[in-house]
């Protein structure tokens, strides 16, 4: 028991001692995850990203990296994120949508710490700012080749939640697919899940019973690459590069690239620029960027690749003529969506085979 | 060889009292192990997983916001298991009871300035999640179903409504069509304790008045001899004139009632709002901590705490050590499987079986076979 008390008071006298050194001359950024890293989707992607920040920056020497990972969004997340207010973090980056309230409540009580916000709409304090990327522009580029390579002329989409940018990502894809083939389908299967291998493994199977004959998702895992890949079908992975998990079946993958970023802003603690904003970067900022354009013919690339630059070029996917799913008109020839309208989005376009919840 | 385990005759007083403290001590070694195993500093792993929780006044306040449910809900389940009804939807009555709470702040938004609100939703609260046991009681009594199912199933039930609630009928206007219900307000807040300090509301007191309560109930009341009996020995119950349904009845409305009341004091305090998810898993959680507890009111409050604290110190082992999210749950794991094995070592021991010998060397089993 002696023994163990010694240690323990060692333990402590070092961690304290640790704690003190760094403060001056090193940035602390601390990152809360809804998932675990490992989830080869969203929260893998942002580490990656933070991991992309720190060796831009100066690795370890300068930046020092924290993380929790799948950190519930109920009343767990204000405790995780004041315990890293209170760790000595100069930014802390909380990754989903659900930690909107507990993120802008910590960051009322802790004024010289900078906080961002992925995902929400939120910034109560001058210390709270939002990011979140154009994801629905590579989604557009999907439907493009969903509507070169599917015969049957309806695809397969795992959604996860019906809130605005899902929806938003839906109806791109659509937007993509009929500007290739007008009469293009969409069929939804909603697995109420962020990351749920099994359901969305279900929802997957599901779809390709109904005749589908391509799959796209906007969940996190891997599995439904892989069901595709059992029945021989094509698909799109989500948020990173999966094409190991279907070398034969990925076309091509959104992936989510936090590195740019995660790095100007914690620069900018650094050098003490920071300032609130509230970014949505797309693919012309290289927030959103495709995965190689894989198992698909030589002509049909050429066109993903003309749609991808594109959207760089400036092309906004929701630019009119473009119906709602009653038929009634939404855009009119030649007018763009404004984005506060995107972001609120609670409707679909004409060609979506599903119903959204109502209010 | 096979291992049996037998039960002792009578139980050592001085081991039983002493278990909790062996167990913990295990824990440590193995824990330390562990961490050693992982390259990990033990004494800092292990200080931060049990001591740094304890050090700041705000990080208690975190400790009775996340124990203030579990010792609730904890000790209504073990009203139910005492008396042999085995209720596991306690975390679709918590869900329940904050739906049917949050109807007063939500449908009536004007109410939330009149001093009587919150007494009100505490009240449709417990209600809320009463009601919502009864349906497997209701079963149980009358159709003999067995609870453990159809109370789990209702758990989803209660999830799934509560998530079709905000995404649709009960969706704030104002939160740009994400699923959220609207911010409670005025007096629909539940008051924190000493707000100086930390956001500890008084959901902590309503735990341990509740831990209180039926502490009294189950050692110093009639009817508490009476669910102990019909739980031990439901013919012995009915001998004695006690009604096992009336039991039945009693147990789940009880424990419903305080996972109500727990679920509508999380959203109205620590949450602040509906939202598609508002607990972490608290009601199954609760199982674990009422058996941690042995049963006991009082028990329970002290596992409450000590499951609280696993939860925190996890969180500031992974930020100052740097161990994943996953050993931080094994550690959890290790902790639960020592004190789970010292109790049943008081009750029983383990007895080595010698396998049956090849009929060769004991001649004398040759006559009987």
């Amino acid at each position: 028991m002696k023994k163990l008390t010694l240690a323990l008071a060692a333990s402590a006298a070092v961690l304290f001692a640790a704690g003190g050194a760094f403060a001056a001359d090193k940035a602390k950024a601390c990152f809360i995850y809804v998932g675990p890293i490992g989830d080869f989707g969203w929260s893998y992607q942002h580490h990656q990203g933070a991991l992309e920040m720190q060796k831009n920056l100066g690795g370890e020497e300068k930046v020092e990296i924290a993380y929790l990972e799948s950190v519930p969004e109920g009343a767990d997340a204000e405790r995780a994120i004041e315990r890293f207010a209170r760790s000595g973090c100069n930014i802390i980056f909380t990754t989903s949508f659900g930690y909107m309230d507990a993120t802008n409540a910590v960051a009322a009580k802790f004024p010289d710490v900078k906080f961002e916000h992925a995902t929400g709409f939120k910034r109560d304090t001058p210390n709270v700012a939002t990011y979140n990327s154009k994801f629905h522009e590579g989604r557009y580029v999907q439907g493009v080749i969903a509507a070169k390579m599917s015969k049957a002329g309806v695809a397969g989409y795992i959604a996860s939640f019906p809130i605005p940018e899902v929806v938003m990502g839906i109806n791109s894809f659509v937007l993509g697919a009929q500007s290739v083939n007008p009469d293009f389908k969409v069929k939804v299967v909603w697995a109420n899940t962020w990351f749920d291998p099994g359901k969305e493994a279900d929802a997957a199977k599901a779809l390709l019973d109904q005749g589908v004959d391509i799959i796209t998702q906007h969940t996190d895992s891997t599995a439904p690459m892989q069901v595709a890949h059992e029945r021989g079908v094509k698909a799109f992975g989500q948020a990173s590069d999966m094409i190991k998990f279907g070398p034969e079946t990925q076309l091509t993958s959104i992936v989510d690239n936090w590195g740019p970023y995660y790095t100007e802003r914690v620069k900018a603690v650094m050098d003490g620029s920071w300032k609130q904003v509230d970014v949505w970067g797309g693919m012309k900022e290289g927030h959103v960027v495709m995965a190689p354009y894989t198992n698909m013919p030589d002509d049909v690339k050429k066109l993903a690749e003309e749609t991808e630059a594109k959207i760089k070029g400036g092309f906004n996917p929701f630019t009119g003529p473009i119906k709602k799913q009653d038929g009634s008109e939404w855009l009119a020839a030649g007018a763009t969506a404004q984005d506060g309208e995107l972001l609120g989005l609670n409707f679909y376009v004409q060609g979506v085979d599903d119903q959204l919840p109502k209010q | 060889m096979r291992l049996e385990l037998a039960k002792r005759p009578q139980h050592s007083k001085l081991f039983s009292a002493l278990s909790p403290f062996i167990a913990f001590v295990l824990t440590v070694i193995a824990g330390a192990v562990l961490f050693a195993l992982l390259g990990k500093s033990p004494g800092a792993a292990l200080y931060a997983y049990f001591i740094t929780p304890l050090t700041d006044l705000w990080s208690l306040h975190e400790l009775a916001i996340k124990a203030a449910p579990l010792i609730l809900i904890g000790v209504g389940l073990a009203v139910c298991y005492l008396s042999n009804n085995w209720n596991i939807g306690a975390e679709g009555q918590f869900v329940m009871g904050a739906v049917v709470g949050a109807m007063l702040p939500i449908l009536y938004p004007g109410l939330q300035q009149s001093p009587l609100a919150l007494p009100v939703m505490l009240l449709m609260g417990a209600l809320g999640g009463a009601a919502y046991a009864a349906i497997p009681a209701f079963l149980k009594a009358r159709f003999n179903t067995n609870e453990i199912l159809t109370s789990l199933m209702l758990v989803y039930v209660a999830q799934l409504f509560l998530d079709w609630l905000v995404r649709g009928p009960w969706r704030d206007p104002a939160a740009m069509n994400f699923p959220q219900a609207p911010r409670f307000t005025g007096y629909a807040v539940l008051p924190e304790l000493l707000p100086a300090s930390g956001r500890a509301n008084i959901g902590i007191l309503f735990a341990l008045v509740a831990a209180v309560l039926l502490w009294v109930l189950l050692t110093r009341t009639k009817k508490g001899f009476e669910i102990r009996v019909i739980g031990m020995s439901p013919r012995a119950g009915r001998f004695a004139g006690f009604s096992t349904r009336g039991a039945i009845f009693f147990s789940f409305l009880l424990s419903g009632a305080l996972a109500g009341l727990a679920g509508i004091s999380e959203v109205s305090g620590a949450i602040g709002r509906l939202q598609p998810s508002i607990s972490p898993g608290y009601g199954f959680a609760a199982i674990i901590v009422a058996f941690l507890g042995r049963l006991n009111p009082l028990g329970i409050v002290a596992a409450g705490v000590v499951l609280a604290l696993t939860y925190l110190g996890g969180e500031v082992a992974q930020i100052e050590v740097g161990v994943s999210d996953k050993v931080v749950r094994a550690f959890q794991g290790l902790l639960l499987f020592f004190v789970l094995a010292c109790d049943t070592l008081i009750h029983y021991r383990i007895r080595f079986v010698p396998s049956e010998r090849p009929a060769a060397v004991l001649p004398e089993a040759k006559s009987d076979a």
